[in-house]
């Protein structure tokens, strides 16, 4: 059955290491539905944070095909229950607008967002959330025109109370001493 | 060692030279010329192999790797010298061969430009590469083709690509080489689990009807002696992969044939009637296990393998021990305890018998006018003493040749097995022939791959390698015509060829040769072929519409093994 996964990737900074990454994905007809890149906690490694929709059968071979990658430290799966995460989004809507309908105001104030920027012509709201939130505030506030809007890729933590990938270099670090 | 200035291209060539390299395949072009002007000083101490096409060069450093162990090295320039190369790095990376290619980029203030012979090769490999570099400037060098050699060598091996540009050969740098012992995101030997291990011996001792599949993994851990001990301790049969090849010897008691889709009877049938598979070093490739869903049905898996994404990955393992099969088999044989099966082999004997009586007798020892592609190559394989190195290219007299010549020590086999490469066989004999130089190499190759490659017989001339080539012709691409004639109800689309005069050609060249197309002449031609000292030509005409059997039709299952048509 199909549902949505998010994969983590640990990696050390290597030009050319995103395009071997979604080489696994597109060898295999996946598509990426999000994408976020990011230095992690421990300086020089990178984070890479994907959002696929897939079977856990098939989950599973393209994160040991990305873990096979030279430069890869580490990758790990989780559905969605397992995980906290976010996206943004930003909305820009006409400054106008808001001052003609008054329930917007009271939806941004309900759904958790912030105004980022009044600017005479326009208005740049933020919201943090899951998809669907961020789509919801979307739908509403396109009923006054939404001039622009973007959403940013997936940002997740897992539920786990340590990190995993801290746990992993101290073994790694220690079985490579032991090759001395 | 104290540092001194030296030249980027300089530095690539004492950096080969650290890592051992006595042998390189290449050709030179505008972008790779300093490493070509550095190579010219040092022409004592490594061999260059000017190839005519880079496809050659890179398919001959397959053959050296694979015969030897090593990496194989080439050289390219940039643009299509480079995109050349990506057959046989494709290649290289499906069938795990060691390879370290350096090509020539364009200086790198015009990357991107597309500049004069610039091609993104960087980006075109990265799919088929084990590991790739682009390097831009001259300090980068040694430290670069240290991890290249470690990377292609180390687990499993594949082929690795270093992409050098033009000002990073000639800018200057102090150098020094430090071999690469390891890299902090790279494992490539798994840590073996004893408990694994235990557990798969516990489920063999309580096999009744064991069937081990050996493929490449054995050779490339140099396990072949591991191998021998734990089947005969356990009385296990074993069978080989197309690449397994010759990691045991055709005539060990316990090795009951190859697997796949032309693979022998017994292993393809009673694969589905054992009850425990233990398969070393192989990949369950789709060729092997015909229809997955109907492959080893009644067995479980106990799979050693040393990359951790093969498992699970065609045939759930019920166990699956990670680690080198030089060590885990060890472990195993240390583990399990002595045992025989014998009226389980006499299945596989017993199956033989049917093999040999509908197809093989056939095969080898004909009746009919028309020569066979069987009986060639048993008589070349009994000329050599079953010593030979055979390298083949693909199609139907890859398999026959595979089936038929037999050997007696391990590394002799060199083919094209995942990829299905034409064109291979002529340049990787090359590459066979220079690193087994002691060794008569006996090159199998039909006419249409023959002619994918056929320039190659240029370099084999300059260099005087005494490869043995035997044109197995029957105006056909043979086994495309045979699937057209099996399941294209005979509709034969554009596989008849019209052949040149290959004596003539190989003439040409400079190469000695002579055709045989009577089955009288056959024994004396071969011999004549063997005996001559230098390289030798021999095209044997055979019968036009013979079919390769038995045959897992695709996509069925291996119960379903056809002996005829």
């Amino acid at each position: 059955m199909k549902k949505e996964f998010n994969i983590t990737v640990f990696s050390e900074n290597h030009i050319g290491l995103l395009t071997r990454i979604t080489i696994v994905f597109t060898r295999r007809k996946v598509n990426i539905d999000s994408l976020t890149v990011s230095e992690s906690a421990l300086p020089g490694i990178y984070k890479f944070t994907i959002v696929i929709n897939s079977t856990e059968e098939q989950v599973i071979k393209i994160v040991g095909q990305i873990e096979k990658q030279i430069d890869v430290l580490k990758a790990f799966y989780h559905t969605n229950d397992e995980m906290i995460y976010q996206e943004i989004a930003l909305y820009k809507v006409p400054t106008e607008a808001l001052f003609e309908n008054d329930t917007i105001e009271k939806v941004v104030r309900n759904s958790g967002a912030r105004i980022l920027e009044i600017a005479r012509e326009y208005t740049v709201i933020e919201k943090t959330g899951h998809k669907e939130e961020t789509q919801e505030l979307f739908k509403e506030l396109n009923k006054i025109k939404v001039m622009q809007f973007i959403r940013s890729g997936r940002v997740a933590l897992t539920r786990d109370p340590i990190e995993r990938l801290s746990e992993f270099l101290k073994e790694r670090d220690a079985l490579l001493e032991s090759l001395d | 060692m104290t540092k001194r200035k030296i030249s980027g291209s300089q530095a690539v060539i004492l950096s080969l030279l650290e890592e051992g390299v006595d042998t390189i395949f290449g050709y030179p072009g505008g972008a790779i010329m300093p490493i070509y002007d550095a190579l010219y000083d040092h022409d004592k101490n490594v061999k260059h192999i000017l190839t005519r096409h880079e496809q050659g060069a890179v398919h001959a450093a397959e053959g050296y790797a694979r015969v030897t162990g090593k990496a194989g090295v080439c050289f390219a320039t940039s643009g299509p010298g480079a995109t050349n190369l990506i057959t046989g790095i494709a290649d290289a990376m499906i069938d795990s061969t060691p390879l370290v290619c350096i090509t020539g980029q364009v200086a790198s203030p015009l990357l991107g430009t597309d500049a004069f012979q610039e091609s993104d090769v960087v980006g075109i490999s990265m799919p088929v590469t084990k590991w790739n570099y682009q390097i831009t400037t001259p300090e980068e060098i040694p430290v670069a083709i240290a991890q290249a050699f470690y990377i292609a060598q180390t687990g499993r091996p594949g082929p690795v690509l270093l992409d050098i540009t033009k000002d990073a050969q000639f800018g200057e740098l102090d150098f020094e080489y430090k071999k690469c012992r390891k890299i902090r995101s790279y494992v490539p030997d798994p840590q073996i689990d004893p408990f694994k291990v235990k557990e798969a011996a516990d489920i063999i001792d309580e096999a009744k009807r064991p069937l081990l599949l050996f493929g490449q993994g054995v050779i490339i851990a140099q396990a072949e002696e591991e191998l021998k001990a734990f089947v005969e301790k356990t009385g296990t049969p074993a069978a080989w992969t197309l690449l397994g090849l010759s990691a045991m010897p055709t005539d060990h008691p316990l090795n009951v044939g190859m697997l796949g889709m032309h693979g022998n009877y017994g292993p393809n049938l009673l694969t589905n009637e054992a009850d425990v598979i233990i398969a070393v070093g192989m990949r369950f490739d789709d060729r092997v296990t015909g229809k997955v869903t109907a492959y080893a049905s009644n067995a479980k898996i106990i799979h050693f393998e040393i990359d951790p994404s093969e498992i699970n990955k065609i045939k759930r393992a019920d166990v699956a021990v990670l680690g080198n099969a030089k060590k885990t088999l060890k472990m195993l044989t240390d583990n399990v305890k002595q045992n025989r099966h014998d009226d389980w082999l006499a299945r596989f004997r017993e199956c033989d018998k049917i093999e040999n009586e509908k197809i093989i007798h056939k095969d080898l020892f004909p009746e009919k006018p028309g020569l066979t592609m069987g009986e060639v190559i048993r008589i070349a394989g009994d000329k050599t003493n079953h010593e030979a190195i055979l390298v083949t290219d693909v199609g139907q007299h890859q398999m026959v040749a595979s089936r038929y010549f037999k050997f007696r020590q391990p590394r002799s086999n060199v083919t094209s097995g995942g990829l299905g490469t034409m064109g291979f066989g002529l340049p990787a004999s090359m590459g066979a022939q220079l690193g087994a130089p002691e060794r008569t190499v006996i090159a199998v190759i039909g006419d249409g791959g023959f002619q994918m490659t056929i320039q190659e017989l240029g370099t084999i001339a300059q260099n005087k390698l005494p490869v043995k080539i035997i044109i197995l012709n029957n105006n056909f691409l043979g086994m495309v015509r045979q699937w057209q004639q099996l399941f294209f109800e005979k509709r034969y689309s554009f596989t008849e060829l019209q052949n040149p005069d290959f004596i003539a050609i190989g003439k040409g060249f400079g190469i000695e040769g002579h055709k045989v197309e009577i089955r009288g002449e056959l024994e004396q031609g071969i011999e004549k072929m063997i005996n001559h000292p230098g390289p030798y030509l021999l095209e044997v005409v055979i019968e036009k519409e013979d079919n390769v059997f038995p045959m897992v039709p695709s996509g069925a299952s291996v119960s379903e093994i056809m002996l005829e048509p």
